[in-house]
């Protein structure tokens, strides 16, 4: 039977995989600071003898979308959006640094700020602690200053500063957690110029019309590939019949 | 051939979960000092199928690799303790605290418990005590033939008795406050409890250390936004729809596979 079989079979697999990312991205609509994976095909054309007509397809994800998503306000004091281009830096459970646009900060026993699904977040050296504090106020630069406890609220205290950072987006890739690192293991470079918003949260970048239009355009190719898959068999049982003594 | 489905799921979970906690803070929107809830979602673990970076031939390596996400879960939901607005209701034992802090109840089996909906009664001994009856800590008892009583907005307590001219203090209320107020376990009937994730309770005069003062004769609202929540609940609504629409489609697929091959 012609090799053509296999390449439709592994055409459905990889759009099903390719399924499988745009479910994700739909799945994430709403949570908080979430980047919407790409998908992609890569052709792999199968060289040997004769003519190479073989080629597989394989599914990958290209990369994360950095568009920023929709600011909502919170009025909740430790909600921070990043403003444009940037990335807060946070402690991965690798105790490594990575990056996330994640802003829903929150204060554990020991005074420890950690996002919303508990990891540190890093200030200018290591992961930031908040002494007991009347008000804490985040300011544009992740400037962080508080009202000490019992103080007066005209003696603000500057406790620490958030690690924003910036980097090419193709430099970042996503890690098996959701967080983003450099390809290259280093941590990227603090930027000034990264600004926050106070009192306000980032959506899910997922276009929900995208997600579902590609939804149905691969369900279609998906089709397609069964279409050749039965194109096959009729191939081969016309072979078999020219075949046939009588 | 379940991985597109499961993840679909997942967040069909996650959307019905937000649904259920923007009912409970609407069904609230009336509840004394009520602090609304905020549902939490990460993305579930990433798959790597195939490495990036990995040879594809001798001299040739695949530009990116292959990571399925498996969905999304909620992580928590999270007490949003801003102010709710305070409500003029001229009842002398009704009290709002205007800032941080927690009223301390004493609960039936003996352990504190924390609140912040100030509506308060008398019993037949003259104690302050909630709706439920929990006496209020440190306790205050209003002596008999009380004609008015008085709270500052420090906490100290004062009653006029008849046939006198001035006004006795009975005591002096105080509050209770957390490092991590999010950090609080709701049990209902407005009250919280201390947890591990809160810290420990901080006891102070009230408009003193960081603490709120107190408004008599106020209560403080739920700080529930109907508006944002009524949103919330489209959003949830059309996502919760597009993610049924994601299980659709797969059921389509695999259907036609068993149909056409």
């Amino acid at each position: 039977m012609d090799r053509m079989l296999y390449v439709a079979m592994t055409g459905a697999r990889q759009i099903l995989h390719a399924q499988s990312l745009n479910n994700q991205n739909l799945a994430n609509v709403s949570t908080t600071g979430f980047r919407r994976d790409l998908a992609a095909f890569n052709s792999q054309p199968v060289v040997g003898e004769g003519l190479p007509t073989r080629v597989y397809a394989m599914a990958e994800r290209a990369g994360v979308d950095t568009t920023p998503g929709q600011i909502s306000t919170t009025g909740r004091e430790l909600d921070v959006a990043v403003d444009g281009e940037g990335w807060i830096g946070v402690q991965a459970p690798d105790g490594k640094a990575a990056y996330t646009r994640a802003g829903d900060l929150r204060l554990t026993t020991n005074g420890m700020l950690t996002t919303g699904t508990g990891l540190p977040v890093l200030g200018n050296s290591g992961p930031i602690a908040i002494p007991p504090a009347d008000k804490i106020a985040i300011g544009n630069d992740g400037t962080i200053s508080i009202v000490p406890q019992g103080g007066q609220s005209a003696t603000l205290v500057e406790v620490d500063r958030i690690r924003l950072v910036k980097s090419d987006s193709r430099q970042l890739e996503k890690d098996r957690f959701g967080l983003m690192r450099q390809q290259n293991g280093q941590p990227a470079p603090q930027d000034a110029s990264v600004r926050l918003v106070a009192g306000a949260l980032e959506g899910s970048n997922v276009n929900t019309a995208d997600a579902l239009v590609n939804m149905i355009g691969l369900a279609r190719q998906f089709e397609l590939q069964i279409k050749m898959m039965n194109t096959a068999s009729d191939n081969a049982s016309a072979t078999n019949q020219l075949l046939r003594l009588e | 051939m379940g991985s597109p489905l499961w993840i679909a799921k997942t967040g069909l979970d996650a959307q019905q979960m937000r649904m259920g906690v923007i009912s409970n803070n609407l069904a609230n929107v009336n509840t004394t000092a009520f602090k609304r809830d905020r549902p939490e979602f990460e993305d579930l673990l990433y798959q790597n199928v195939r490495q990036a970076g990995g040879q594809s031939s001798q001299n040739t390596q695949l530009p990116s690799g292959l990571m399925l996400g498996t969905g999304v879960r909620t992580v928590g939901t999270e007490k949003l303790f801003t102010q709710g607005n305070l409500i003029q209701t001229g009842n002398n034992l009704d009290m709002a605290i205007n800032g941080r802090g927690f009223f301390q109840i004493q609960m039936p089996d003996g352990n504190l418990a924390y609140t912040r909906a100030g509506s308060f009664h008398m019993n037949d001994q003259g104690q302050l005590v909630t709706a439920n009856g929990y006496e209020l800590q440190p306790g205050i008892a209003i002596p008999a033939n009380t004609q008015s009583i008085t709270l500052g907005e420090d906490g100290v307590v004062s009653v006029k008795i008849a046939g006198q001219a001035e006004s006795n203090q009975v005591g002096t209320l105080q509050l209770a406050d957390f490092i991590n107020p999010s950090g609080l376990q709701p049990i209902g009937g407005n009250l919280y409890v201390e947890s591990a994730a809160s810290g420990a309770p901080q006891v102070g005069n009230p408009a003193g250390n960081g603490m709120g003062s107190l408004a008599q004769g106020s209560l403080e609202g739920s700080n529930v936004n109907v508006v944002e929540e009524l949103v919330n609940m489209i959003e949830t609504q059309r996502a919760y729809e597009m993610n049924s629409k994601a299980i659709a489609t797969v059921d389509q697929m695999l259907q036609y596979v068993n149909n056409n091959l």
